[in-house]
């Protein structure tokens, strides 16, 4: 065996070994959070699908390649090359209309009927509204209260002890319950997330429910979805946000309707 | 007439093939620094908040008795991505190689400007020095990210580095851009007044076409940024609103600045950002699909269909760059748009990467190290490739934005393919560039070290950002839902020192041959 050959054949087994890796590494955890929104289903389908289509071009791409380096290594002179171009392009054009087919039509198909539902629906009139204002490098959590309005809020208002800027004038602030990066919400009753932010950008990333919104100054963002699990669950800034961004963690907690309308009364009565 | 001294010869010269040395071996000295900083910040994630007492006393106002700074952490980020994306690949890649592969390539004696040749390096090693010199300044190097979005970049006292480093940033970016324009239309030019008598356009060997398409997408790409960057320059420094909205409210202040809006400077920044992906990537592809016609021995597949294909590329990625944006707060219909447009990309790009595997087919490969090196980047290409489709479509992009998988995507593509295309290219073209050869021992050597580590790294990278784990991060020990991943953190940063440490044998070969006659 010519060197060359040993050495062509040498890669195709490390190609070969490099696609076993990933498949091994795919399948060897769930790798995706614990699922705990309605739309987060739908995500991970469509993350589902690239999973299994890229996954199975990826090993199929490596197989091949490998095979053409393990059996053409190391030969004297081609025997093919120089076809006409119209006989060629035939075979980059049916790759193409396969890769067309599997990359767009997952998109129309499975994509945007859930990112339409996400970010291009008005939340039911149940929803359960949170505002959320982020700075550097923490969440302020504000609910509307018994009235359900909020009250009027201004930037030349804010200090230490109001760092949302609360009008004290407006009446119907009044019962707002304001708190620090801790929300609570109702499962199986949407919410609704006013987003906003005092300085840089920030992101609200919740990785059990499939949620990630940027929150922008000078701008309000509503983003909604559904809890479908009580629990615990840990909100990330993923915008990087100054020196403090790995430390801007919240929470969410999801719980029946009749623990949150306690939660609520206690925070009224304080 | 007295032969010309070291400094006319090698420093001040007009002559292209002294110049893409000059700016070759200027990329490894900028590669080194890049490199350093990747280590500092893999020493953190690995062992987050441990104490480093020789780095303490040697750099005490960062590493505070040992320990390194969240600030310093995010100004390296910061520095790895500007030195690596504009100030090692581009200039290797795009300036270096291309002033000798396209020359010679079309048979042109010299470049069309070779005076611009000289100043467009001259500039670029002032853009790299006034970069490198924010470290020095008061509230150190530039801490936003090699994306700068504002506030974060525009207001002075939203992080330690936009004090001064940001304006270091700006202006070293405003030099580099001066330079990549002169030596984009030196290319250009080239390509298209200086070929040898008789070389028709669709004459032309396959990676020239490539530069031919990477000059004009940067040439009317690049000025954006340009303009971007003045503009926050303007905001920094001379109370412009042109990305600060009213009631923005730092240390206790409310600003005085009304109207702007920070997602002006994200669409401007990535008209620019996503081409520039492809003004590295298409020189790497062109430098591919030629070597693997040259060691397979046949010619390239589908040669007129594979130029359309670049041309198709350029084209459409200075319409997609939305897709960086999907969770920015853009209106969600300009999402649909670019989820439509950035996967309609995927298509000449998959007959691009079929073209390259089809020209093995029935091929009498030749497995010298220049096709090693050409192999990987294929194989860096296909699996990026497949990751993108992840992050094109807006859906799955929700969970995956700003996570490590987009990390673990955009090393293997705008890291793996281009550098593993450099050095293919450089072991090819090195006989005609010192009339001797790199050690084929050591070639090896290093290629073994480079191409699986390189691959697992980011591969696992991937699988990282699928469990939720959010980049440019300093620790995430305070995250129960990544217990499970963060483990990672330690494998990662030992294949990446591995890594390293394998590219310092490449400088040491590449040095070596040079005295090999």
């Amino acid at each position: 065996m010519s060197s060359a050959n040993s050495a062509g054949r040498r890669l195709a087994a490390a190609v070969w070994v490099l696609a076993v890796f990933v498949v091994v590494m795919a399948l060897s955890r769930v790798w995706l959070p614990l699922l705990a929104s309605e739309h987060g289903a739908g995500v991970d389908r469509m993350l589902h699908y690239l999973m299994v289509t890229a996954g199975l071009m990826l090993l199929g791409g490596h197989v091949f390649l490998g095979y053409m380096l393990w059996r053409f290594s190391g030969r004297e002179a081609a025997t093919a090359g120089g076809a006409p171009e119209h006989r060629e392009r035939r075979w980059s054009l049916a790759a193409a209309a396969f890769m067309a087919l599997v990359a767009e039509g997952g998109v129309l198909a499975l994509g945007l009927p859930v990112w339409n539902r996400y970010f291009l629906s008005e939340a039911p009139g149940n929803a359960l509204t949170i505002e959320v204002t982020a700075e550097q490098f923490a969440w302020n959590v504000r609910y509307a209260g018994t009235d359900g309005e909020f009250g009027r809020t201004d930037p030349k208002l804010i200090t230490l002890d109001n760092p949302l800027g609360l009008d004290s004038r407006d009446k119907r602030g009044a019962d707002d319950i304001v708190s620090l990066n801790v929300m609570h919400a109702v499962a199986g009753r949407p919410v609704r997330i006013r987003l906003r932010s005092k300085d840089v950008i920030h992101s609200f990333f919740l990785p059990n429910f499939r949620v990630k919104q940027d929150a922008v100054p000078g701008m309000t963002v509503e983003v909604w979805f559904t809890p479908t699990r009580q629990g615990r669950f840990e909100l990330a800034c993923t915008q990087l946000c100054g020196f403090g961004h790995y430390e801007m963690k919240g929470v969410l907690i999801v719980q029946t309707a009749e623990e949150f309308a306690r939660w609520t009364a206690e925070q009224s009565r304080g | 007439m007295a032969e010309p001294g070291f400094a006319r010869r090698y420093l001040f010269t007009t002559d292209h093939r002294v110049v893409s040395l000059q700016f070759l071996v200027f990329s490894m000295f900028m590669a080194l620094c890049g490199g350093a900083f990747m280590v500092l910040m893999r020493m953190n994630l690995a062992w987050p908040g441990i104490k480093w007492p020789l780095l303490g006393s040697l750099f005490p106002a960062v590493m505070q008795s040992g320990i390194m700074k969240p600030e310093f952490y995010i100004a390296l980020v910061t520095m790895h991505g500007t030195v690596m994306i504009f100030f090692v690949i581009s200039l290797a890649l795009v300036s270096g190689l291309g002033h000798f592969i396209v020359p010679e390539q079309i048979g042109a004696r010299q470049m069309a400007f070779p005076l611009l040749s000289a100043l467009s390096f001259w500039i670029v090693v002032a853009a790299a020095a006034v970069l490198l010199a924010s470290f020095g300044f008061e509230g150190g190097a530039p801490a936003s990210g090699w994306t700068a979005y504002p506030p974060l970049s525009a207001v002075r006292t939203a992080v330690p580095g936009s004090l001064w480093g940001q304006t270091l940033w700006i202006a070293a970016m405003g030099l580099f851009i001066v330079s990549f324009l002169l030596g984009a239309i030196n290319l250009i030019t080239t390509i298209l007044d200086c070929r040898a008598p008789g070389l028709g356009l669709f004459e032309m060997p396959i990676a020239t076409w490539s530069y031919l398409a990477a000059a004009t997408l940067g040439l009317l790409t690049f000025p954006a940024l340009l303009a971007a960057a003045i503009l926050l320059l303007c905001d920094r420094h001379f109370g412009t609103s042109f990305y600060l909205p009213a009631g923005l409210f730092f240390g206790k202040k409310l600003l005085p600045n009304e109207g702007g809006t920070p997602l002006l400077w994200q669409h401007l920044f990535w008209f620019l950002g996503h081409p520039e992906v492809y003004v590295l990537a298409l020189p790497a592809w062109g430098i591919v699909l030629e070597l693997i016609s040259v060691y397979a021995r046949r010619p390239v597949f589908a040669y007129r269909t594979t130029v359309y294909c670049f041309w198709a590329v350029t084209v459409l990625s200075m319409v997609v760059w939305g897709h960086h944006m999907y969770v920015s707060g853009m209106n969600p219909y300009a999402g649909e748009f670019f989820a439509l447009a950035t996967l309609s990309i995927t298509i000449p790009s998959t007959v691009l990467g079929v073209n390259m595997l089809a020209g093995l087919w029935g091929g009498a490969i030749q497995m010298r190290l220049p096709m090693l090196f050409a192999i990987a980047s294929l194989v860096m290409f296909g699996s990026g490739g497949f990751g993108g489709l992840f992050l094109g479509n807006a859906t799955s992009d929700i969970q995956l934005h700003d996570t490590y998988f987009v990390v673990g995507h955009f090393h293997l593509m705008i890291g793996g393919v281009t550098l593993l295309a450099t050095f293919a290219a450089l072991h090819h073209w090195y006989p005609r560039m010192f009339g001797s050869v790199m050690g084929e021992t050591l070639g090896r050597i290093h290629f073994w070290l480079t191409f699986p580590t390189f691959y697992v790294i980011f591969l696992l990278m991937h699988f990282d950002g699928l469990a939720g784990m959010p980049r440019r991060y300093y620790s995430w020990n305070k995250y129960d839902y990544l217990a499970g991943v963060r483990g990672h953190q330690v494998w990662i940063s030992l294949l990446a020192f591995l890594l390293g440490a394998a590219q310092l044998l490449f400088l040491y070969n590449f040095f070596r041959g040079m005295r090999r006659k």
